[in-house]
């Protein structure tokens, strides 16, 4: 269905994600309570964890859609959504000295730096009045990276590689849910992440279309992208993870690879969790 | 729903026991007769007739009369002032209105509250007061001039000689048709999913591009037929500007008939007639702009009044001949 990674234009270097200390309230309730975090380059993390349990929000905060009331993230090295006060141009993770000392960043910076960040939404969130090619199109265009013509060629390409080469000219309303989730990876893909960012890909497909997406996203782990995946799709889970995560409460429970947290899984949480929905 | 199957099965079998021996898929459907309907057709059609009978022959419509006027310089004109104002007015007031939502959506609490006022005392002000108001604002303020607010002027124009009557016209329509405009756009802009701004975000496309060709466009399907609905109660409204000496359409029509005190009928038929005319043409608008908006939202874009004509006729001929076969 899709070409091999080889073949595949060549994508930015995989990426380190390190989340340090996020936590998160919505009002008074917590939603994350210090999450630390570190993926590593070319590295397939698969988050677990019952609804509710945060891992959601811990990837929108990745990618800076919701901002962490304590913590940080960075990837590559780079802060998202912050700087360091005062200090210029100094890279790398703060020290304790610079707690409570961030700044948000532009909105426009933060728009850049999400660029480096692929994200695919449970319900696909295509854009409707554009057609398949556009959607694809749209970011490398708008953003002045890739002239238009250079992004549509860019756009065609990588609708080949997730199996849609026929589909260029179709609206998203046309196309199956398996369909539209594909179109929406490439569409993250145009940018040439770093990392790519999954929740819950699957939960919003017929079960006969789920294949055909998870397929892809193996087809990215082989090629060596950094993958962070949100999924109840444990079977895939095993297959495709460096490092399985569980997390619930707004705390990781466990981690470590998915032949140890997915087969003897330590905490009586993840075990109960694991029972429920294998 | 609690009968066994075979029961279903028994029913469907009956009637080609007892009915012809042709077998049961073969029968034609004879649709249900609905005399109730045909009554009411009737009686409907019957009204109908009455009426444009009575239009056509009743001499207190002076249809002469109306031939008449309808093409006088006079009355076009007053037409012609009608499409200036409607046209100036429309334009300044979704460009305000815009303003206006985009106000009413800040996150500044101060932009919302001026926004909100703003909306809510031209909407409760009647539009002919909005008018009159301006009409005589020379007499309120003596000259306005742009500078520092509350500082030194760097120019200023004389009071009486900028409201001129079109510019007064102009701009009460305007800032009443804002007041509205900004809540058809706000509305727009509220019916996109929250997920498109989340995905325009999160693509780190740049904010203009996000409003303009991710949002906007989706607004728009909304904005639209609301706008158009807006745009046609403007035409209309403009009949007000006759009352700040301003000989629009309905002007002309209103002078014409206090020389011609014998016309007044067929003069406001010649209105009425130029007002359908250009509600018409902007429905017909409406409908290839709606259309063009609906691209990807709809799965099959509504056909053109043409091609449905035409779909209609094949039906029809189609629909004969199968009566005629069976």
């Amino acid at each position: 269905m899709t070409a091999t990674p080889r073949e595949a234009p060549a994508d930015a270097p995989a990426a380190t994600v390190e989340v340090h200390d996020v936590h998160k309230w919505y009002g008074t309730h917590l939603v994350l309570g210090g999450i630390d975090l570190t993926v590593r380059p070319g590295e397939v993390t698969v988050v677990l964890g019952p609804s509710g349990s945060g891992k959601s929000t811990l990837l929108r905060i990745i990618n800076h859609l919701e901002k962490p009331d304590i913590g940080h993230v960075s990837v590559n090295g780079e802060l998202i959504g912050v700087k360091r006060r005062g200090g210029r141009r100094r890279t790398g993770v703060p020290t304790a000295e610079d707690r409570g000392r961030l700044k948000e960043l532009s909105e426009r910076t933060i728009l850049t730096q999400r660029g480096r960040i692929g994200f695919v939404f449970q319900n696909f969130h295509l854009f409707p009045h554009l057609t398949a090619l556009e959607n694809v199109a749209a970011a490398p265009a708008a953003t002045g990276r890739l002239g238009k013509a250079e992004a549509r060629e860019l756009a065609r390409e990588l609708l080949g590689r997730v199996g849609l080469a026929d589909k260029a000219g179709a609206y998203p309303r046309r196309l199956s849910g398996g369909q539209q989730q594909r179109v929406a990876i490439a569409r993250a893909l145009a940018l040439r992440p770093g990392v790519i960012l999954f929740d819950e890909p699957t939960s919003a497909l017929d079960p006969e279309l789920v294949g055909e997406v998870l397929a892809v996203i193996k087809d990215l782990a082989a090629g060596g992208t950094t993958l962070v995946i949100v999924t109840h799709e444990i079977g895939f889970a095993r297959e495709i993870a460096d490092r399985v995560v569980f997390l619930d409460g707004g705390r990781i429970v466990e981690q470590g690879p998915p032949s140890e947290v997915l087969d003897r899984p330590r905490h009586e949480r993840t075990r109960d969790f694991l029972s429920k929905v294998l | 729903m609690s009968e066994p199957p075979g029961a279903a099965v028994a029913l469907a079998e009956a009637p080609s026991t007892d009915g012809p021996s042709k077998p049961l898929r073969a029968q034609r459907v004879v649709p249900l007769r609905r005399p109730g309907r045909w009554i009411v057709t009737a009686v409907v059609l019957v009204l109908v007739a009455q009426f444009a009978h009575g239009l056509a022959t009743n001499p207190f419509y002076q249809w002469d009369r109306w031939s008449y006027w309808f093409l006088r310089p006079s009355i076009l004109d007053g037409l012609l002032i009608t499409l200036e104002v409607t046209a100036y007015s429309a334009v300044l007031g979704l460009a305000g209105g815009i303003v206006l939502a985009l106000g009413r959506l800040s996150r500044s609490p101060v932009l919302r509250a001026v926004s909100w006022t703003y909306i809510w005392a031209l909407r409760s002000i009647p539009l002919i007061v909005v008018l009159l108001f301006l009409y005589n604002v020379s007499a309120l303020y003596e000259t306005l001039s742009v500078g520092i607010p509350f500082g030194p002027a760097f120019f200023s124009f004389d009071g009486s000689r900028l409201a001129t009557d079109m510019a007064v016209a102009v701009v009460g329509l305007s800032l009443n048709e804002a007041a509205y405009a900004a809540e058809v756009v706000r509305g727009g802009i509220l019916s996109v999913d929250q997920g498109q701004h989340e995905a325009a975000a999160a693509l780190g496309l740049p904010k203009r591009y996000q409003f303009r060709r991710i949002v906007l466009p989706q607004a728009l399907r909304s904005i639209v037929p609301n706008y158009v609905n807006q745009l046609i109660g403007l035409i209309k409204a403009t009949s007000l500007v006759f009352y700040v000496s301003l000989l629009d359409l309905f002007g002309s029509a209103q002078t014409m008939g206090s020389t011609y005190p014998g016309d007044i009928v067929p003069l406001l038929l010649v209105v009425t007639v130029w007002y359908l005319i250009l509600t018409s043409v902007v429905s017909v608008i409406q409908f290839y702009v709606e259309r063009h908006y609906a691209r990807g939202a709809t799965r099959e874009l509504p056909p053109t009044p043409l091609r449905r004509l035409r779909t209609g006729v094949t039906e029809l001929r189609a629909r004969i001949r199968r009566e005629a076969a069976v």
